[in-house]
């Protein structure tokens, strides 16, 4: 994986451990070592793997909390695979996946393309556009959201110039999920950002080189910028593509709590909410929470074994 | 990260490039007005009359009223709005504590003590990054509930201070694996253990990365949303978040105006905190893609 940089651990380790001798210092390291962690492998024990462990079990119970859970074998599995709302959980959250992840790093690139060329008034830009990442996830901008998409508010005044009549998009099944869409689009900053510290990495020389060979603009960026930068591309797909998967605080707020109308904007962990905190069906959430990982980890998986054939990384650089 | 020094295609007519300069503005600029767009109207928005806020298109009020603001005086069925923010500050400023604490412990032992099964640990958790944090949202929720603990803050800030934030460690990892090893080795050769490099040497220079851990910190548990929606029961607990729903349940459209106005100042904290240390958080956002 590209983030995780060879661990320079092994000289440095001999080299400290001299003064104490041999196995005495080691000792010491290992001591120091898991000390130092402590917070961490505590933390990873109590909050995420018993955690993991409990709820693997509880996907195979029945648990309202009040009673003891009770094993009913593939039972939650059975039931969630016929539940009409569950397949409608999975369509409209593969529909916002599939559809906001590309087009936010679509436009993610452009703009680092765009703030990649010197210019004046580069910084400011650049800091405008990735405000929208850390505000985005609040209930105001929810609100604001729900604002803007509403009957009869900006949107769907432009939309009646060009002819377009859908009474806004947040009463209406068909656009609502598309208002969640812009909402993540409108968050391109983070990936931008990550973007931009990819294309300037890019060496120089092979720009020049390039146009000397008579290569134009788009040549350039095909045979050029995008094998250069496709490692980050890489972490952007892997990254933006499973917070999709996650998505819910918009989806609740935008939509009224309700995640509709009509089950229109039920993301995944909507419905995993409802059935877990709204009717006390821990099982059949736990239950779902195993599908999602499940699902994170082929589509994590697929990205992985992919990455062979377009990442491209420069072997035995530097 | 090194900057290009060289410009990339100069062309030899003035007037071409001044052309080249302006289209690109131009672009600039309207991918500017998208993006600061709900922003700016959110800021006129809280202005208007709760009558006007959808229905006037105009960025600004025609007059601009004070009473979306002074009606938050009231507070939102009879608790005042500064509770909420009491708790929303309390919440983000020991979520910060704990994480600049746990992380960086936790990150020094990955970076700079070699001691056994670093790499696999630090696999682990790496891989705690890509894990959907539903399905530890249940077995955790009945854990607290079973210890009592629901309708506290600890839920919401145990795993800020046991470094469950995978990021922040990583960013910190990296940030001191970046520095020269000649000053912690220096330090060790002179006596000092690990517990003094670490307090000493290392984390004053990890500085900006505990910066960057922190403001993300107290940004995520500002916004966070989720946690308190589960978490949180009793209504003078809130923070701002939830009471922001509890103010569009109570009072609906009628109240329009002041919901936009407390959504405005929801977004103050986060906003200045944004323009104090933007570039702290680029470049942290922009390090965690690299390397």
């Amino acid at each position: 994986m590209t983030l995780v940089k060879e661990a320079p651990a092994r000289p440095a380790k001999k080299r400290s451990a001299a003064p104490a001798a041999g196995r005495r210092g080691r000792r010491r390291e290992n001591i120091a070592g898991y000390l130092f962690m402590s917070p961490w492998i505590a933390g990873f024990l109590v909050l995420t793997a018993g955690p993991m462990i409990a709820s693997l079990y509880y996907a195979f119970t029945r648990y309202n909390l009040f009673t003891p859970p009770e094993w009913v074998g593939l039972d939650n599995f059975t039931t969630m695979f016929q539940d009409p709302r569950w397949q409608k959980s999975v369509e409209v959250t593969l529909k916002y996946v599939v559809v906001a992840t590309p087009l936010k790093l679509l436009l993610a690139l452009g703009v680092a393309l765009l703030l990649a060329q010197k210019r004046s008034g580069q910084g400011l830009y650049r800091a405008a556009f990735y405000m929208p990442s850390l505000i985005g996830a609040s209930v105001s901008v929810g609100f604001v959201w729900r604002a803007l998409f509403s009957d009869d508010a900006i949107v769907d005044r432009t939309q009646k110039v060009f002819g377009l009549d859908v009474g806004g998009w947040i009463g209406n099944p068909d656009y609502v999920l598309y208002a969640l869409v812009a909402l993540s689009i409108w968050q391109f900053g983070a990936p931008m950002v990550i973007f931009l510290a990819g294309l300037k990495q890019v060496p120089q020389e092979l720009y020049e080189a390039a146009e000397m060979d008579g290569a134009g603009p788009l040549r350039r960026f095909w045979n050029i910028t995008l094998p250069m930068i496709s490692p980050v591309l890489f972490f952007n797909v892997l990254l933006e593509s499973i917070h999709a998967f996650q998505v819910f605080g918009s989806a609740y707020v935008v939509s009224n709590t309700q995640c509709g109308p009509a089950d229109a904007t039920l993301v995944y962990t909507c419905y995993l909410y409802q059935k877990g905190f709204k009717e006390a069906q821990m099982g059949f959430a736990s239950a779902m929470a195993w599908t999602l990982v499940v699902a994170v980890a082929l589509v994590t998986a697929v990205l992985f074994w992919s990455q062979k054939k377009w990442v491209h990384y420069e072997e035995a650089a530097k | 990260m090194t900057s290009a020094t060289s410009t990339p295609v100069v062309r030899s007519a003035s007037g071409r490039r001044r052309t080249g300069s302006i289209a690109w503005h131009v672009g600039a600029l309207a991918v500017l007005a998208v993006v600061l767009y709900p922003v700016i109207w959110v800021l006129g928005a809280s202005f208007k009359p709760s009558k006007d806020i959808i229905a006037s298109i105009d960025l600004l009020p025609a007059k601009p009223v004070w009473a979306n603001f002074s009606g938050l005086a009231d507070g939102i069925s009879g608790i005042s709005i500064s509770t909420f923010f009491l708790n929303s500050l309390t919440y983000a400023g020991l979520a910060v504590v704990g994480v600049v604490i746990s992380s960086s412990l936790t990150a020094y032992a990955f970076a700079k003590i070699g001691f056994a099964g670093r790499n696999l640990l630090f696999t682990l958790m790496i891989g705690t990054l890509l894990l959907p944090y539903h399905v530890l949202l249940i077995p955790q929720y009945v854990m607290f509930r079973k210890l009592e603990l629901v309708d506290t803050m600890v839920p919401l800030v145990a795993g800020k201070f046991l470094a469950t934030e995978a990021f922040f460690v990583f960013l910190m990892v990296q940030f001191m694996r970046g520095l020269p090893r000649e000053l912690d080795e220096a330090a060790r050769l002179d006596g000092c253990g690990h517990f003094r490099t670490y307090w000493s040497i290392v984390l004053p220079l990890t500085r900006p990365a505990l910066i960057t851990s922190a403001i993300f910190t107290f940004i995520n548990a500002w916004n966070d949303f989720m946690g308190p929606l589960i978490y949180l029961n009793t209504p003078d607990k809130y923070t701002v978040s939830l009471g922001l729903m509890m103010f569009r349940d109570q009072e609906g459209i009628s109240n329009y105006g002041s919901m936009i106005a407390m959504s405005l100042v929801a977004l103050v904290p986060v906003i200045a905190f944004f323009m104090a240390f933007q570039r702290y958080l680029i470049d942290g956002m922009a390090t965690s893609g690299l390397k």
